[in-house]
């Protein structure tokens, strides 16, 4: 293989842990007792729950539809009844409850009518409403509905169809087992996401700690009728990063603020392809995926999972921790989330792991330290900011230079903070100025709409006064023709007077015209 | 709240300036090889000042004492300023440069990380400003002096001022070799002259050029384990190899040769481990160049042209004021704001 590997700044190499999870195949998680399937699992727009309490439901059978633009659907991943349609503890970050759509199995797992999509034949925006319809968003991370990335928009936008098999994030092997046990899938999903997209050139990028993973793809690659170029590429974290791996298969950068189509390529997870192909050629929606339970468990594992399926009933598969069970993860350790030791939220599609932690694997880290500014976070930062300097902005409110400074291209990655030897949580910082920042933009957005208002009402009134006072003043002059004829002077100077108020009330009125001008 | 991530290296403070020390250590013990143990007292007087130091310092600012103690950072310097002057300089000499380092330019600037200029050198060049003569007697080398104070007599002389019966000061200390060029050159005399002296040695001095080889040393140790990067050392002594070598091509008999510049002085010591320090340095992989060759041009202009024998300690100080502009000016671009040339 001659493709040139190109290398992003920074990076780092924590400790792997994946043999651990990748000892067994992925095992077929059963039915849980219960369901509960959020209706917001994407970015975007929550979708509409389109079923009632007490309604039977078959498994694959839509339960909210999208709404919005930016949205997809969700379906129930077993048979059953629906028991409730209520908030529920969602995973979030904030801990915080959301619409979920609570569903009994009734033990049958019975399937509603699946149909294939015959792709090839099929208008591109029609295809592209089945696989919102099928609840397809990205399973990398980001959950982003997957048919809106499917768009080629102006033609040959998209060049490159990049599939990510990067899996840098420490503990986790869900993708890599995906790869390993399911690569000729993940390729027939391939075949349909270059059709949608006109893609000239299928490449997929694994981390050389993955060989088992890139054999089975090269393997597979050899079966497909198009050209696959399986790229091996360097494991450094977070080289599974889509806009670092564009940069290490292509050498390009994805502009700040832009999208990776902006360099023409389009980055789907190996996960999201292997969703699509069994959408389109199975007719199955998304109702299940591939998750790693790993850390102070019985038996670490990966688990294909029903999405709904209550943290603790997944983690229960793994039989008994080994030590005290000191708090949840989803997701890895340098960007996961903690889940707050409230286990019976679901699993969502953006479930790829669900690590357990104990005090031995996860020691609470050192007290801070003041930064020395030894740059080894500037070293590590894979966005080639200044951390060092971004923690001082944001440690003293001074949220202009830290935005001067690319506040905003800071992906949270987490690698400043896993160097500092200040043990300084900068991430943490960076979060907290983000969201101020954000929520100052809001208040001023909000205050300027008031504002607007505010003008645009005071701008009205004057000039309906003005009106009347025009209309009042035109009756006075149009009536008194005859009046003026007696040459009176009175009438005369009142006339005169209307006259001048008329002026006036023109001019005033140019003059709100103008100032009333930039809001519209 | 915690958030991720949420492991970390296993690295700290602590570890880094622990290496730093490891990395000073060959070069002690070649010093007292060639120059006596009286560097082993001074070292100790430095670092127990310090460490007291800090402790008072850290407690009036109302922080836990022990963290901050265990940082090391507070004996680094000790370290840097005790080997930056004379070895058998008296106990007070080094309590008021430790005070000046430790408490005015570390701790009333806000203490570590907040530091405007490097500690060692404050103190340095306070001494240096206010005590010229004491700051003058450098302990001379073995094979002059023929004889070293043991360390019960260094100790004795560096506590009491007394030397041992039938000792005196003019045959245990001597000027250094950068001093002498400047007093010989002033009596007209040439560098190739000059050189000939036996305080010269091969390069830069008997013994301190074999010092200055151990201080490269370390200060490759600390890179290969990733505590400094190469920026500032390699600017630091190129440009001073530069200058020098200018100055030395456009008249030999009047400046002494690049290769006498890296080897004596504080050059080594400076490039590899004072200009290094984080805190007072520039932080940008550019600004880190510039700021290491202002420091090399600089040392060399007050060597050969300034009122000081060595330059390092004032170039380093002149420098730290200029980080924060050369910082601005030096920021990297970041991800996806480069522009994509393919
Ligand atoms: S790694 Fe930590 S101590 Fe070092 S510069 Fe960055 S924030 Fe400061
Ligand atoms: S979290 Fe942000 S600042 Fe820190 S290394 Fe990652 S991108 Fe850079």
């Amino acid at each position: 293989m001659s493709r040139q590997i190109y290398s992003f700044h920074g990076g780092v190499h924590p400790e792997e842990n994946k043999q651990i999870s990748t000892q067994h195949p992925i095992a077929i998680a059963p039915v849980p007792s219960r369901i509960i399937v959020p209706v917001h699992q994407h970015i975007g727009q929550p979708a509409k729950p389109c079923v009632a309490v007490g309604d039977q439901v078959l498994k694959g059978q839509i339960i909210a539809e999208a709404e919005g633009y930016i949205s997809v659907a969700a379906h129930a991943p077993t048979s059953g009844v629906v028991t409730a349609i209520a908030p529920h503890p969602v995973p979030h970050p904030s801990g915080l409850s959301d619409i979920c759509i609570h569903i009994t199995p009734d033990g049958q797992d019975l399937w509603t009518e699946r149909k294939p999509i015959d792709y090839r034949n099929l208008n591109a925006s029609a295809l592209r409403n089945r696989l919102r319809d099928m609840g397809i968003a990205g399973l990398g991370g980001a959950v982003f509905p997957t048919f809106i990335k499917l768009n080629p928009g102006v033609p040959q936008k998209v060049q490159t169809l990049l599939l990510n098999g990067g899996e840098c994030e420490p503990w986790i092997t869900c993708d890599d087992m995906t790869m390993r046990e399911h690569a000729a899938e993940i390729l027939q999903g391939a075949a349909i996401m270059r059709f949608m997209l006109r893609a000239e050139s299928v490449l997929v990028g694994i981390e050389d700690n993955k060989p088992q993973a890139i054999a089975a793809m090269q393997q597979a690659a050899t079966q497909c009728d198009f050209p696959i170029e399986i790229i091996t590429i360097p494991t450094l974290y977070p080289g599974g990063g889509a806009k670092q791996m564009i940069k290490t298969v292509t050498g390009q950068e994805v502009p700040s603020g832009g999208r990776s189509t902006d360099v023409g390529v389009a980055t789907f997870n190996i996960g999201t392809a292997l969703a699509i192909h069994r959408a389109v050629n199975h007719g199955e929606p998304l109702i299940s995926r591939v998750v790693t339970v790993t850390g102070n468990v019985g038996q670490a594992q990966n688990f294909e999972a029903l999405i709904g399926t209550p943290i603790n009933e997944l983690v229960a598969l793994t039989g008994n921790s080994v030590d005290p069970v000191t708090g949840y993860l989803m997701g890895g350790p340098m960007m996961g989330i903690e889940l707050a030791q409230i286990i019976d939220v679901p699993m969502v599609k953006a479930t790829n792991c669900i690590l357990v932690k104990s005090a031995k694997l996860f020691p609470p880290p050192p007290p801070a330290m003041p930064c020395i500014r030894c740059t080894r976070c500037a070293d590590a930062c894979p966005a080639d900011l200044q951390p060092q300097e971004l923690f001082w902005f944001a440690r003293s409110k001074d949220f202009d230079r830290a935005q001067k400074y690319r506040l905003f291209d800071c992906i949270e990655c987490g690698c400043c903070s896993y160097v500092c030897p200040s043990h300084i949580p900068l991430v943490q910082y960076y979060r907290y100025a983000k969201s101020e920042i954000s929520a100052k933009q809001k208040d001023q957005e909000a205050a300027d709409h008031a504002r607007e208002r505010h003008e645009t009402r005071i701008a009205r009134i004057e000039r309906e006064k003005q009106e009347r006072a025009d209309k009042l003043a035109q009756k006075a002059a149009s009536k008194p023709a005859a009046e003026s004829a007696t040459d009176d002077p009175a009438a005369a100077a009142k006339k005169a007077a209307i006259q001048a108020a008329i002026e006036r009330a023109k001019a005033a009125k140019a003059e709100s015209d103008v100032t009333a001008a930039p809001t519209e | 709240m915690l958030s991720s991530p949420y492991i970390s290296e296993k690295t700290s403070v602590s570890i880094i300036m622990l290496k730093v020390m490891l990395a000073l250590v060959p070069a002690i013990a070649a010093y007292v090889w060639y120059f006596g143990p009286a560097i082993l007292i001074s070292l100790t007087i430095a670092s127990v000042t310090a460490l007291g130091l800090e402790t008072i310092a850290v407690k009036l600012r109302g922080l836990p004492a022990k963290p901050f103690l265990m940082d090391g950072s507070a004996l680094v310097t000790a370290w840097l300023l005790a080997l930056s002057i004379p070895s058998i300089a008296p106990w007070w000499l080094i309590v008021v440069g430790t005070f000046f380092a430790i408490v005015v330019a570390k701790h009333l600037y806000g203490g570590l990380g907040n530091n405007l200029f490097n500690p060692a050198m404050v103190g340095y060049a306070v001494l240096i400003i206010s005590f010229p003569v004491q700051m003058t007697h450098w302990a001379a080398p073995y094979s002059l002096a023929g004889e070293h104070l043991g360390l019960l007599d260094a100790f004795n002389y560096i506590v009491s001022g007394v030397l041992p019966d039938g000792w005196k000061l003019d045959a245990i200390s001597t000027a250094t070799p950068l001093d002498t060029i400047r007093t010989q050159l002033q009596l007209h005399r040439t560098v190739t002259e000059i050189s000939q002296m036996p305080i010269f040695g091969s390069i830069g001095g008997q013994g301190s050029e074999i010092i200055a080889l151990l201080f490269l040393a370390g200060g490759v140790y600390l890179w290969l384990t990733r505590i400094i990067t190469w920026h500032i050392p390699v600017a630091f002594l190129g440009a001073l190899t530069l200058i020098s070598g200018l100055f030395y091509l456009y008249n030999p008999g009047q400046y002494a040769s690049p290769w006498f510049h890296l080897a004596t002085g504080g050059a080594m010591l400076g490039a590899f481990f004072i200009a290094t320090d984080p805190v007072s340095g520039a932080t940008t992989p550019k600004g880190k160049l510039i700021f290491g060759a202002g420091i090399g041009a600089l040392t060399y202009l007050i060597r050969a042209l300034g009122g000081y024998p060595d330059g390092v300690a004032f170039a380093v100080l002149l420098m730290n004021i200029t980080v924060p502009l050369i910082d601005a000016y030096t920021q990297p671009p970041v991800y996806g704001h480069k522009g994509n040339k393919k």
